[in-house]
């Protein structure tokens, strides 16, 4: 079946002009003979629209509040006099609307003649695409002159006399082309504003304004600076809302409106945006965030909207590859080879070091079908649960933590949940670099009010910026989250600001007692724990305040939660805050893990864990194994297998000596890189399946070239359990869906598999899965997404958690004893290193690094304050020795006092700066989760890099020598 | 010319300036007229201050200052003459007025005299249309402008 065929044209998403309105009460009014009902405060334009009668617009979206400044939707109502915007007028019962008449056109008409006098169009000048929304207004009115010539002052044309001299040109501004993705040419614009309001209403960055007045009015970004130069983050949303081409993508501009598009879910973050992947030929010409996308609502950032260039760069390999030795050069050799060989290598290593002597690891970047096989591959081919996944590093404490309070892995909430939040709680994230487009809906319902507090060693930009003010912000010492919990709870406890009733109902009264008790100690006081964490006493007990009695309060937590030895405990902890206060079960409250990759929860769902057969069931489950027995027909260990760090372990040991990577690069994601190579090169057999040469790659004996999500059909889960659709849009440029490729391996090694598609993937896991058991592909091409559980209690999903009552039945409140990490400052290593992301690249950089998003962040940086800058005699911009117990690298220096002094931090997103040289291999007491937060370390000036990184780099260029091809036979 | 301050006293005294009146209820306008009296201008350097002062994107702030043609991006000169432009004072000759002074004094609309004496700039209404054609110089109205007048002027701001 040709998959593509199934969308052979371009989706085109109705535009009703204004937002919708969420009224309950109905009015119903004509328009144009049409009688049409809808929720009162609805504009006549969306009223219209539902109706099927579409009015001219110009200035009016419906991502958009209306505006009522391009005067071209005007209509006329029977009974009131002239002609009022049918964006800007709301129904009311009974009216009777005319949408067209001899002077409705006569004055559109004559609106589109003004606006083209001063545009291109009127010129005769082609400048943009010929098919932008003005165009075809413009062609909707019936326009066919322009009776004021194009002879006076204008904003079009540049004439070659110098500017301020009474030349017509005085208007004239050349084109923006600064940034990498979108052009802006001032003399399309007709000054509607779109942009800008997008920008503000839905971005909430605020970079564009309309500078000046009347005739000489023009958006322009930031203090009439270059976009790059100025406050845009690059999100799209402006291109998006543009009517004319005067912001416009420069991919269309070169290559021509897209001809077909499928739904799609982007494979960036957590989050998890729909959008429309727009192609002509072979080619993805766009991504366009998709209004139904019940995650984004058509919004989108950088990462998702622009950049994508990766999925095409010149660093993909698209052939495998093996080599007998990691110092050898690679030789390309055809699927086949490189399958049988791998299967042979592994078949080999099992019959020489036993059965436990290979494993897997699972992606969170793959799909749920992709990854349920590589978990299946591991436990029915190679017999054993030596599985695990990158979740390992980053929120396997979220999983730990919340199933053990709550019963169950994964958040509380749907996104849309925040547009109810009174009180939002961030620790340890910072969502406006990490998950952009849910920092925007935050940062709105921010504006209406709500309020917020920050718990981060940062002053990020949810601290402070435009329009968003924490009410407080505790710049905690990293590594004392779970002091400062407590510390909340000290409060919410001792001035009895917890939720009683609700305890009583939906918690165990004696557990709550019993931990009342514990947070009620002396030593958890805000004023003890003020000590040790470096926050102003009084700051905690506002914020505990603010949050037990400011109306519903919704805790969003990140990796500055989970990467910490007490990352467990700290999960526990905002899980006891939620229950304590009754923040859980409805709209606007719950505890939600901000996950940091697309599919991270369903590759945790998906069994990758390798104590877990998927849905959390665990191994030792008898019933559990005996469903995949009787399906797999094999005989499943119930001993959990090694997590990726007792791989590792087991590797320099000895005994541990083949695994199959899929999607992850583990030498630059995990901690200590040093030990992490030593237990790959201690491998003999390591297949590294992935889009490009990776890091990890350079310790491999086998590539096998990976498809990129536009390559594949296939689900990925977001953070808010939303199950989505990713659909293939383009032919898999190395032949095998990564899917596929898992398949010949798992056949190879002896495996019946015969799936045709991943829908059947997904049919099996529904099969199996419980909280699965409504999911098909069937069921998500019909409604969009699903949230787990989706089953027959349920079988359109659950957006929200714990309604009635907790999954586990009562919710159990567990002491969390702040124990220090071991990881100490001392005179040596003064210095606490935290590290973390930047908007505008995604984690280690293997997809953003080969975009032009490196316009924004080029290298890794290591923010310093001032102070801690100045008693070591580094500037801005210097390089410097950045130095722990675990190992040293170098990069240059940023002073800034968004960190506190004592702190700095850095990016990971570099290769060549290596931060995780840098990390400990401490980690969470019950996952394993590496304690990347918190390093002591040392900075000191210096020339440049490492002999580490110098041999590093040597060592990788080296080891990604491919051999020339022997000429053909 | 008047000197221009340097950028670092421009950074402490618009801060100084912002923490004063940020409390005030729409505090920009108050803001950007304090600039302009302390320094003659709305210099470009204030402007993200005050933004970070007032948790507003630099964006914003130059979208307000440039709306208003008063706040000026550059010192003027020791005088400043504004001639009315709008409806009522073409009627009456304005346009001749304006080609006059402009001739007396060798500069075009929003140019400064090289010697610093004197701004010119036009101005759509000061509210005396009953005494067309209008100007008004360094803050004072004057009405039914003829030769004289313009001489007159054209002295005081020579002088």
């Amino acid at each position: 079946m040709n998959i593509k065929a199934d969308f052979p044209t371009l989706i085109e998403e109705i535009d009703y002009g204004t937002p919708e309105s969420r009224a309950e009460k109905q009015v119903t009014l004509t328009v144009d003979g049409r009688s049409i009902t809808v929720p009162e405060g609805t504009s006549i334009m969306r009223a219209a629209m539902e109706g099927g009668v579409e009015i001219p617009k110009l200035c009016a979206t419906d991502m958009l509040d209306s505006f009522g400044s391009c005067r071209v939707c005007l209509v006329e109502i029977e009974g009131r006099a002239g002609t009022p915007a049918s964006c800007t007028t709301p129904v009311a019962e009974g009216i009777v609307v005319r949408t067209q008449s001899d002077r409705l056109d006569a004055i559109r008409r004559g609106v589109m003649e003004l606006y083209v006098s001063d545009h291109p169009t009127g010129w005769n000048e082609k400048a943009g695409t010929g098919a932008s929304e003005f165009d075809a207004v413009a062609k909707s009115v019936g326009l066919t002159e322009n009776r004021y010539g194009v002879e006076g002052r204008n904003h079009v044309k540049e004439d070659g006399v110098a500017p301020g001299h009474g030349s017509l040109a005085v208007d004239y501004i050349a084109r923006d082309e600064s940034n990498p993705y979108f052009t802006y040419d001032p003399a399309q614009c007709i000054v509607c504003s779109r942009c800008v309001r997008a920008c503000e209403e839905v971005q909430g960055t605020f970079a564009l304004t309309i500078e000046g007045r009347g005739f000489e009015s023009r958006m322009v970004a930031g203090m009439h600076e270059d976009f790059i130069a100025s406050e845009c983050v690059s999100c799209g949303a402006c291109v998006q809302a543009c009517p004319t081409d005067a912001l416009r993508e420069k991919t269309v501009l070169e290559k021509g409106i897209p001809e077909r598009s499928a739904v799609t879910t982007c494979a960036y973050c957590g989050v998890g945006c729909s959008f429309k992947a727009e192609v002509k030929g072979d080619e993805v010409i766009r991504m366009m965030p998709y209004k139904d996308g019940k995650a984004n609502h058509g919004h989108s950032c950088v990462k998702g909207r622009f950049a994508y260039g990766y999925a095409t760069h010149k660093d993909r390999i698209l052939k495998p590859m093996v080599r007998e030795k990691i110092t050898d050069p690679w030789h390309e050799v055809s699927w086949e080879e490189a399958i049988a060989h791998t299967a042979k290598e592994f078949r080999r290593i099992q019959y020489q070091y036993g059965r436990g002597a290979i494993g897997g690891i699972t992606s969170s970047r793959c799909t749920n079908e992709e990854t349920y096989l590589v978990q299946k591959l591991v436990r029915q081919g190679f017999r054993n649960n030596n599985v695990d996944t990158c979740a390992r590093v980053c929120h396997s404490p979220t999983g730990y933590g919340l199933g053990q309070t709550y019963g169950t892995s994964a958040g509380t909430q749907d996104f849309d949940s925040v547009e109810f939040t009174d009180v939002a709680i961030i620790i340890g994230a910072n969502p406006v670099s990490a998950h952009p487009v849910f920092a925007s809906r935050l940062k709105k319902r921010l504006r209406q009010g709500a309020k917020l507090i920050v718990i981060d060693p940062r002053r990020t930009e949810m601290v402070k910026s435009a329009h968003v003010e924490a009410d407080y912000h505790l710049p905690l010492k990293p590594g004392t989250n779970v002091a400062i919990l407590t510390a909340l709870a000290h409060v919410i406890v001792t001035e009895g600001l917890f939720d009683e009733a609700f305890i009583r109902e939906r918690c165990d009264w004696a557990e709550f007692q019993d931990w009342a008790s514990f947070v009620a100690l002396p030593e958890n006081s805000p004023e003890t724990v003020g000590k040790l964490s470096g926050v102003d006493p009084e700051a905690i007990r506002g914020a505990a305040r603010l949050y037990a009695k400011g109306g519903n309060g919704a805790i969003y937590y990140g990796l500055g939660v989970t990467e910490h030895s007490q990352g467990s405990t700290t999960v526990m902890a905002i899980a006891n805050l939620a229950m304590a206060t009754g923040n859980i079960g409805r709209p606007g409250v719950g505890v939600n893990p901000l996950r940091g990759q697309n599919n991270v929860q369903g590759s945790c769902d998906m069994g990758s864990f390798p104590h877990e057969l998927p849905g959390y069931r665990h191994i030792s489950g008898e019933a559990v194994r005996d469903i995949y027995e009787s399906l797999w027909g094999v005989k499943l260990d119930e001993e959990p297998g090694l997590r990726i760090p007792n791989m590792l372990d087991a590797a320099v040991d000895g005994s541990f000596k083949g695994i199959y990577i899929q999607g992850e690069d583990i030498l630059q994601s995990d901690p200590d890189t040093k030990h992490v190579a030593a237990g790959l090169a201690a491998m003999e057999c390591v297949v590294v399946h992935d889009l490009f040469l990776n890091e990890t790659a350079n310790y491999a004996h086998v590539f096998l070239p990976g498809s990129t999500f536009l390559e594949k059909d296939g689900t990925f889960t977001n953070a808010e359990r939303r199950i989505n659709m990713v659909r293939e849009v383009l032919e898999p440029k190395a032949r095998y869906a990564d899917w596929e490729a898992t398949q010949e391996l798992a056949r190879a090694i002896g495996l019946d598999w015969n799936y045709t598609h991943p829908s059947q993937i997904m049919d099996e896991i529904a099969k199996t899965t419980p909280s699965f058991a409504g999911v098909s592909f069937e069921l998500l091409d019909r409604v969009g997404s699903v949230q787990w559980p989706c089953n027959e209690k349920a079988p359109l999903g659950t957006p929200i958690m714990h309604v009635d009552g907790f999954v586990r039945g009562k919710g159990k409140f567990i002491r969390t004893e702040y124990v220090a990490t071991d990881e100490r400052t001392g005179p040596r290593y003064p210095l606490l290193l935290t590290t973390g992301r930047i908007l505008s690249q995604y984690n280690v950089g293997a997809q953003t690094r080969r975009t032009e998003n490196v316009a924004w962040h080029a290298e890794d940086r290591l923010e310093i304050h001032p102070h801690d800058a100045e008693n070591r005699g580094i500037r801005d911009g210097d390089w410097v020795r950045l130095a722990s117990r675990s190992g040293e690298t170098t990069l240059r220096a940023l002073i800034t006092d968004r960190v506190s002094p004592g702190v700095v931090y850095t990016t990971f997103h570099h290769p060549d700066t290596q931060a995780n040289v840098i990390t400990t291999d401490f980690s969470d007491w019950a996952t394993n989760c590496p304690e990347y937060k918190v390093t002591a370390v040392q900075v000191a000036p210096s020339n440049g890099p490492t002999e580490w990184q110098r041999e590093y780099t040597e060592q990788a260029r080296q080891s990604r020598r491919i051999a020339p091809l022997e000429a053909a036979e | 010319m008047p000197m221009q301050p340097a950028s670092t006293e421009i950074a402490s005294r618009t801060a100084a300036i912002v923490n004063e009146l940020k409390g005030l209820e729409g505090p920009l306008l108050p803001i950007l007229h304090e600039l302009q009296e302390e320094f003659g201008h709305v210099p470009q350097a204030a402007l993200p201050v005050i933004a970070d002062g007032l948790n507003l994107s630099r964006a914003e702030v130059h979208g307000v200052v440039t709306f208003y043609h008063d706040f000026r991006a550059q010192p003027a000169g020791r005088h400043v003459l504004k001639l009315c432009q709008a409806e009522a004072c073409q009627s009456m000759g304005s346009e001749a007025v304006a080609a006059k002074v402009k001739q007396l004094l060798g500069i075009d609309f929003h140019e400064t005299a090289r010697d610093g004496s004197v701004t010119l700039e036009p101005v759509y209404c000061l509210g005396l249309c009953a005494c067309s054609p209008s100007a008004m110089l360094d803050g004072e109205v004057i009405g039914r402008l003829d030769d004289e007048k313009i001489e007159e002027i054209v002295a005081e701001v020579r002088s």
